[in-house]
């Protein structure tokens, strides 16, 4: 794993507090679930039916009829239930689900996301992400802060299809984490080596920085 | 009167070409594959078909785009298909995407005689053009109508004569509501049991919904993503 992403999921996984019921996002997200802390005990959702989701199964307990929404054979932990998908989203869209932390190709500076299609491209589909983003209490988005030719991610205005119109509650990236508030995105962290200098030039957004919280 | 049927191809007969069903299943995992397999062999067309996904090719409703069956499909992700991508392409399959909690919303709805309801979901976004926008409490929403097909197809773990169902961890997923939301339901199972074997407190599916149950055998159930650890 680079660097970087490293870096995303370190300061992730703190977003996670003992209690929380959380979705974790297909992709980089998922790979979160490992790295939570043994005393911090969450229920982890997937939307595909279960809350409780435990490690991956050894080669002997593979079950076909038990795998999590990125479509991998998982384990059920300790307190775990099962649901049809019409309950599983009433739980998301309700607001019973503390936390999803959701992978995006576009943040914007009054929190939109894009992260389900690139037009021109194949259209996969946006799957959960649509309900997620509306219904789940606070959104985190983890990503790379530029894309590979150097372009900033986190933009003044999204130019890819929407998943959701300020919806974003937190942005993790490997440069920086902002959050979205009624004066607008608001930097809150530098990760360690980054440089003030070199996050505006990395940053199409415009972004308000309290000095007072911030820990440079 | 019991509704064990002891072969598919007389219920699967009743679809004709240009029918509407309703398909339960995320990705391959509950996915009703003798039913699918029972259809492409009896090669019926123009289909509209509503499931959370189109399977993969070669297998589960990938078969029947492979076969050139499917008209439009309505789903909420795709990704996992090379002849869907052509076929969308070439403009041979017409594609409804619609959000995942939607999409079950909308069986559910249709399924329990609700026509329509309002979800903040696709506010915002390409899903919401075209849709009535209402305001509740200062939150935008729009409108979504609930989904009755034709004919749904089911997997269940269990049932009993009376088409009363039992699903088993994940394979439960769209499985419930799909059978609510066609005017003949058909289910297969992995195990029939007597009448009074279900406890009926341990019912996920009222018999009610259901027209037809098949005892289905040697099941492949694939794996998408087989992801395996050590330690466990």
């Amino acid at each position: 794993m680079s660097n970087g992403r490293e870096r995303i999921l370190q300061r992730a996984v703190k977003e996670i507090e003992d209690g929380m019921c959380v979705n974790l996002g297909i992709g980089m997200p998922t790979l979160i679930a490992d790295m939570i802390p043994d005393e911090v005990d969450v229920m982890l959702q997937s939307e595909n039916g279960l809350l409780g989701i435990g490690n991956y199964p050894h080669a002997d307990h593979v079950d076909p009829d038990l795998i999590n929404a990125g479509k991998e054979t998982v384990t059920t932990k300790t307190g775990a239930s099962f649901f049809d998908s019409a309950e599983s989203f009433a739980m998301i869209r309700g607001g019973h689900i503390d936390l999803a932390i959701l992978g995006g190709m576009e943040v914007s500076e009054t929190g939109d996301l894009a992260n389900w299609m690139i037009p021109g491209k194949m259209v996969k589909g946006m799957g959960g992400a649509m309900d997620l983003v509306q219904g789940a209490k606070r959104i985190v988005v983890i990503m790379d802060h530029v894309n590979k030719h150097g372009e900033s991610k986190v933009k003044k205005s999204c130019t890819l299809p929407l998943t959701g119109e300020a919806v974003v509650h937190c942005l993790i990236t490997e440069m920086a984490v902002f959050h979205f508030t009624d004066h607008g995105m608001e930097l809150v962290e530098l990760q360690e080596g980054v440089t003030m200098e070199e996050l505006k030039v990395a940053t199409e957004a415009d972004f308000i920085v309290k000095s007072s919280s911030l820990n440079v | 009167m019991s509704k064990v049927i002891s072969s598919l191809a007389e219920a699967v007969l009743k679809v004709r070409d240009g029918a509407s069903i309703v398909v339960g299943g995320f990705g391959l995992c509950g996915i009703p594959e003798k039913l699918i397999m029972q259809l492409k062999e009896q090669g019926t067309t123009d289909l509209t078909i509503y499931s959370n996904n189109c399977g993969v090719d070669e297998w589960g409703l990938g078969l029947l785009l492979e076969n050139k069956q499917i008209k439009k499909m309505v789903a909420s992700y795709v990704g996992e298909n090379k002849v869907f991508e052509q076929q969308f392409l070439s403009g041979e399959l017409e594609v409804e995407l619609c959000p995942q909690g939607t999409l079950a919303e909308r069986l559910r709805a249709g399924g329990a005689g609700i026509p329509a309801f309002y979800t903040a979901t696709g506010v915002g976004t390409e899903v919401a053009q075209g849709k009535e926008h209402k305001e509740f409490n200062g939150k935008k929403y729009i409108m979504e109508e609930g989904i009755v097909a034709d004919f749904a197809f089911v997997k269940a773990w269990k049932a009993d004569p009376f088409g009363n169902l039992v699903f088993r961890k994940t394979a439960r997923n769209f499985n419930p509501i799909v059978a609510t939301a066609g005017k003949i339901t058909i289910v297969e199972v992995e195990e029939l049991v007597g009448a009074g074997e279900l406890d009926p407190d341990e019912i996920h599916t009222a018999g009610v919904y259901v027209q037809h149950v098949y005892a289905g055998q040697n099941y492949e159930k694939r794996i998408e993503r087989l992801t395996t650890s050590k330690e466990a």
